[in-house]
């Protein structure tokens, strides 16, 4: 046996996530989140510092939470998305989809506005 | 991956309170194409970097001969972001192109509007492994050859036969460290896209 039987990165994922390794709804790496109420005391410590970040001036992506707190964005996902089922952090999205072309002429309207 | 020490802290950019939603494209390209410049170019806040850890085949990995089976590889992702108008953010992903790093690609492809292909002329070979990996996730895509100083220029007809593009798909020059060049290569990805779309209707 030259390797290790246990994946020492899943496991910590794992431990992390209270063990699980999905999260409970559909997280995208630009899903944005901002703080709507303050940690439950005695959370997790990745859990408090998620709520700490998020809990300050405006909303930040999952990518974003998973860089300024050194996690994997697959960890992030989860402990988002439970703060999400337990209304500690909501999106600011609103519910309905714009059609692609709508984005796409938005995105292109965008970009041929900023100064080079 | 570390403790929260690990790092020194950085002050945190946040998402104006006004952005209600979010679009990602990738910028994708093997190593040393210049993905991190350009997105620090044309990002509005400094890069950021998340990394995950994949289980990727080591068969054919150089430093892994002699370990069959399966091997865990942290890939680092670089990212930027610029608000296109109050209500909208687009984050720029740089994504490293090789085949191995697929099992990041699915979650990357998923919901990304497009990507925009760099291209490095000195080692234009290296691009078709990235171009297959986006058209087997129908991602579309644009190229942009990255025009590295004392690099030999070659003609864009040129380079678009030898990395045998589709007629339609857009072919740009860029310097990967000038705002300006990489802006225009992004509108060009975005028009692309949008009459695709149109098209399709």
């Amino acid at each position: 046996m030259t390797r290790s039987r246990r994946d020492p990165d899943l496991v910590r994922a794992y431990v992390r996530t209270g063990g699980r390794l999905r999260p409970t709804r559909e997280l995208d790496l630009v899903t944005l989140v901002i703080a709507k109420s303050d940690p439950t005391p005695g959370a997790a410590p990745d859990v408090v510092r998620v709520m700490n970040l998020c809990s300050r001036r405006g909303a930040l992506s999952v990518a974003e939470i998973a860089a300024y707190l050194d996690l994997p964005p697959s960890v992030v996902k989860i402990l988002v998305a439970d703060l999400m089922d337990s209304e500690h952090l909501v999106t600011p999205t609103p519910a309905e989809n714009l059609p692609e072309i709508a984005l796409l002429e938005e995105v292109l309207n965008g970009l041929r506005a900023l100064p080079a | 991956m570390g403790s929260v020490l690990s790092r020194p802290e950085r002050a945190v950019d946040y998402v104006p309170e006004t952005v209600t939603r979010s679009v990602k494209l990738l910028v994708a390209g093997n190593f040393g194409v210049g993905k991190t410049t350009f997105v620090s170019s044309v990002s509005e806040i400094k890069p950021l970097r998340t990394e995950e850890t994949i289980t990727e085949a080591s068969v054919g990995i150089d430093d892994m001969v002699g370990l069959p089976g399966k091997v865990n590889t942290t890939v680092a992702m670089d990212f930027g972001r610029i608000t296109l108008n109050p209500q909208l953010a687009l984050y720029l992903f740089g994504t490293p192109g090789q085949q191995r790093f697929v099992p990041l690609w699915e979650e990357l492809a998923r919901g990304a509007l497009g990507a925009l292909v760099l291209v490095d002329t000195r080692r234009i070979e290296k691009a078709d492994e990235v171009l297959s990996v986006l058209e087997e996730r129908g991602v579309p895509y644009s190229v942009a050859v990255n025009r590295f100083e004392g690099a030999q220029s070659y003609p864009l007809d040129e380079i678009r036969d030898a990395l045998d593009l589709t007629p339609d798909t857009p072919l740009t020059a860029l310097d990967a460290r000038h705002r300006g060049t990489c802006l225009q290569s992004l509108i060009t990805l975005v028009e692309f896209l949008f009459h695709r779309v149109e098209t399709r209707r």
